[in-house]
C-alpha cells in the first residue's frame, strides 16, 4: 500500500506541474498574450511599456520559471480589476463553491444510488421504469436550461425561492438541484448497472440458493460488492461538479468559483483566470488522487496494476 | 423502442437542420419591432416572437443547423484526431506512446466544460474558434478509448499471424487493427456528440462562442433571461430544442453502443 500511495502521490505532483504548464502555454496561444494582461483603457504606444513591465520580453524559458514558481507559490499576480491578488480572490471563493458541490453530492447520494439500488433489484417493475425515463431525461436536460425553467417557475411565477444570490437554504436550493441533477441521472445509472453486475455472480446465486432472505441477500452480499464500482465512478465524476459549478453559479449569481472564473473571462482579467483555472485543476487533481488512493484501499488488486 | 425513439428525434432535428431554409416561416435574423414579444400562437408567428420582433420558430430551426453543423465538425476532428493519437499511442511504444497519454492525462485535469470555455475566451469568439475549442478540449476521451483497444487487438492472434506473414506496420495498423477498433471510435463518437452540441450552448449562453443575431440556442437562451418576467416562450422553446437533440442522440448512442461494444464505458 505504501509503495502505491509513493507511486500515486509522485504521479499527481507531476501532473499538477504540467497542468500549470498547459495553463502558461494556453495564454500563449494567441502569440501575443501581452493582450490578456493589460488593462482595456491603455493606448497602443504604451503596449511596449506594459510588455517590458510584465517581462513578457523575458526569454520563455525565464517567463515560464517565473510563473512556474510564482504558482507554486499560490502568486499569479494582482487583479487587473480589484487590483488584489488574484489567488487571493480565488480562495475567497472557494467556500461557496464547496457548499454548492457538496449540497449537489449529498442530494445525489441520498436520491440516485437507493434509486439505482433499488431499480436494480426490481427490474422491470415501476420503479426501474420511472428511474430510467428519469435518468435519460436528466442526462439530455442542459443544466443551464432547467436553471432557467426552475427560475421561471419558482421565483417569477411561485415567488417561491429567491433568482439568485447567496445565504439562506432558499439560495441554496435550486443551484444545487441544478448542479446534481446531471451527475445524479449518471450515478443512478451506474449504480443499477453496477448492481445488475453484482446480482449476477455466482455467490449471489449461492446465497439464495442457501435460502439465505432477500433482504440479507441484497443488503450484505450484493451491495457490498457493487460499493467498489459505484464509489469509483461517482468519486471520479464528482470532479465535473466543478465544471458544473462554471455553469450553474452564473444563472444564479452565487458567489463561487465557476463564477469569478466566468466574470473574470468576461472581464479579460488574466492574472484572475490564470489563478482559478489553475486552482480549479489541482482541486480536481486531488480529488482523482482520493479517489484513486480509497480505490486501492478497498480492492487490493488495484495495487499491483 | 428506446432506439427508435432517438432515431425518430434524430431524425426531426436533422430534417429540421436541413429544410431551414423552406421550413422556416420568416427570416431569422430581420427585426420588426412593430410585432415584438408575441405570445406563442400569434398569426404567422407559431412560437411567438423575441424581443425584436424575430420569429421564434425560425430562429429555433436555423438554430438546429448550428447546433449540428457544430456538433458534426467538433465529433468528426475529435475523432480523427483523438483516434490517430490513440493508434499510435496503442501501436508504437516507447516514448510517443508515454508523452501522448501524459498530456492526455494534464487535459483530463480540467473540468471538460472549463478547458472548453478558458481556450475560446483566449483564442476569440464565432464559429471556426468554437469548434476548435471544444475539439481541444475533447479529442482525449477518443485517444485513451482507441489505445485500449488498439493494446488488446494487437494481441490478437490475427494480428500476429499477418505480422509472420510479413505484413509491414503500416498496413498492419491500417488493415487489420483499425478495422477492428472502428465501432468504439463511432460508439465514442455518438456519445460524444451531445456533449459538444449542449456544450456549445453553454459557452454561447456565458457570452462567448457564437455571437448574436447569428441563431444559437445558447445565446437565444442567454438574451432570453431579461425577459423571462415577461415572455416565457424565449426561454423555453430553443431549451427545449437542445434537450430534444440530446435525448435523441444519446438514446441513439446507447443503443449503438449496446449493438457494437456492450462492454465499453464512457
Amino acid at each position: 500500500m505504501r509503495r502505491y500511495l509513493v507511486a500515486r502521490l509522485a504521479q499527481t505532483l507531476l501532473v499538477v506541474v504540467l497542468s500549470l504548464t498547459a495553463v502558461f502555454g494556453m495564454v500563449r496561444l494567441t502569440g501575443d498574450p501581452v493582450l490578456l494582461f493589460m488593462p482595456m483603457d491603455i493606448q497602443a504606444r504604451d503596449v511596449e511599456e506594459f510588455r517590458e513591465r510584465l517581462g513578457f520580453n523575458d526569454p520563455l524559458a525565464v517567463q515560464y520559471a517565473r510563473f512556474l514558481g510564482g504558482a507554486l507559490r499560490g502568486d499569479f499576480g494582482e487583479s487587473l480589476r480589484y487590483r488584489r491578488d488574484a489567488f487571493g480572490l480565488v480562495l475567497e471563493r472557494l467556500p461557496a463553491t464547496l457548499l454548492l458541490a457538496g449540497s449537489a453530492l449529498a442530494l445525489t447520494l441520498i436520491v440516485a444510488v437507493p434509486l439505482g439500488v433499488l431499480s436494480a433489484v426490481r427490474r422491470g417493475g415501476v420503479v426501474d421504469h420511472v428511474a430510467t425515463i428519469a435518468t435519460v431525461l436528466g442526462q439530455a436536460t442542459p443544466g443551464f436550461w432547467l436553471g432557467l425553467m426552475l427560475i421561471y417557475v419558482f421565483a417569477v411565477q411561485l415567488r417561491w425561492l429567491p433568482t439568485g444570490g447567496m445565504g439562506t437554504v432558499g439560495h441554496l436550493a435550486m443551484p444545487a438541484v441544478v448542479l446534481a441533477a446531471f451527475y445524479a441521472a449518471r450515478v443512478a445509472r451506474l449504480t443499477r448497472s453496477a448492481v445488475l453486475d453484482t446480482l449476477n455472480e455466482e455467490f449471489v446465486l449461492t446465497a439464495r440458493a442457501k435460502g439465505l432472505a432477500e433482504t440479507r441477500v441484497i443488503g450484505k452480499h450484493t451491495l457490498r460488492n457493487s460499493a467498489i464500482p459505484i464509489v469509483t465512478l461517482a468519486g471520479l465524476e464528482a470532479g465535473q461538479l466543478l465544471g458544473g459549478a462554471v455553469v450553474t453559479e452564473t444563472i444564479f449569481a452565487w458567489p463561487g468559483l465557476g463564477r469569478l472564473t466566468v466574470q473574470a473571462l468576461l472581464n479579460r482579467d488574466f492574472p484572475v483566470v490564470m489563478a482559478a483555472v489553475s486552482f480549479t485543476s489541482i482541486v480536481y487533481t486531488l480529488m482523482n488522487l482520493v479517489v484513486d488512493v480509497a480505490y486501492g484501499w478497498l480492492d487490493p488488486r488495484v495495487r499491483r496494476a | 423502442m428506446k432506439a427508435w425513439l432517438g432515431l425518430g428525434l434524430t431524425l426531426l432535428v436533422v430534417v429540421a437542420a436541413a429544410g431551414a431554409p423552406w421550413l422556416a416561416p420568416h427570416d431569422p435574423i430581420r427585426a420588426d419591432f412593430a410585432s415584438s414579444l408575441q405570445p406563442p400562437g400569434t398569426p404567422g408567428h407559431l412560437l411567438g416572437t423575441d424581443q425584436l420582433g424575430r420569429d421564434l420558430l425560425a430562429r429555433v430551426l436555423y438554430g438546429a443547423r448550428l447546433a449540428l453543423f457544430i456538433g458534426a465538425c467538433t465529433v468528426v476532428v475529435t475523432a480523427v484526431v483523438g483516434g490517430v493519437l490513440g493508434l499510435v499511442a496503442g501501436f508504437v511504444e516507447r516514448w510517443p506512446s508515454t508523452a501522448i497519454m501524459r498530456i492526455a492525462d494534464v487535459q483530463l485535469s480540467f473540468p471538460f466544460i472549463l478547458l472548453a470555455l478558458t481556450i475560446n475566451a483566449i483564442v476569440g469568439l464565432g464559429l471556426r474558434n468554437i469548434i476548435l475549442s471544444l475539439s481541444a478540449a475533447g479529442w482525449v476521451i477518443y485517444a485513451r478509448v482507441v489505445r485500449g483497444e488498439v493494446l488488446s487487438v494487437k494481441e490478437r492472434d490475427y494480428v500476429h499471424a499477418a505480422a509472420a506473414l510479413g505484413v509491414g506496420r503500416t498496413r498492419l495498423l491500417f488493415r487489420h487493427v483499425l478495422p477492428n477498433v472502428a465501432p468504439s471510435i463511432v460508439v465514442v463518437a455518438s456519445l460524444q456528440f451531445s456533449q459538444f452540441v449542449v456544450a456549445e450552448a453553454a459557452i454561447s449562453f456565458l457570452g462567448f462562442g457564437v455571437q448574436p443575431p447569428t441563431p444559437a440556442w445558447g445565446s437565444m437562451l442567454s438574451e432570453s433571461r431579461d425577459f423571462l418576467y415577461v415572455a416565457w416562450w424565449l426561454a423555453a422553446f430553443p431549451g427545449i430544442a437542445l434537450a430534444l437533440t440530446a435525448l435523441g442522440v444519446n438514446l441513439l448512442g446507447d443503443w449503438l453502443r449496446d449493438t457494437l461494444d456492450p462492454k465499453l464505458r464512457v
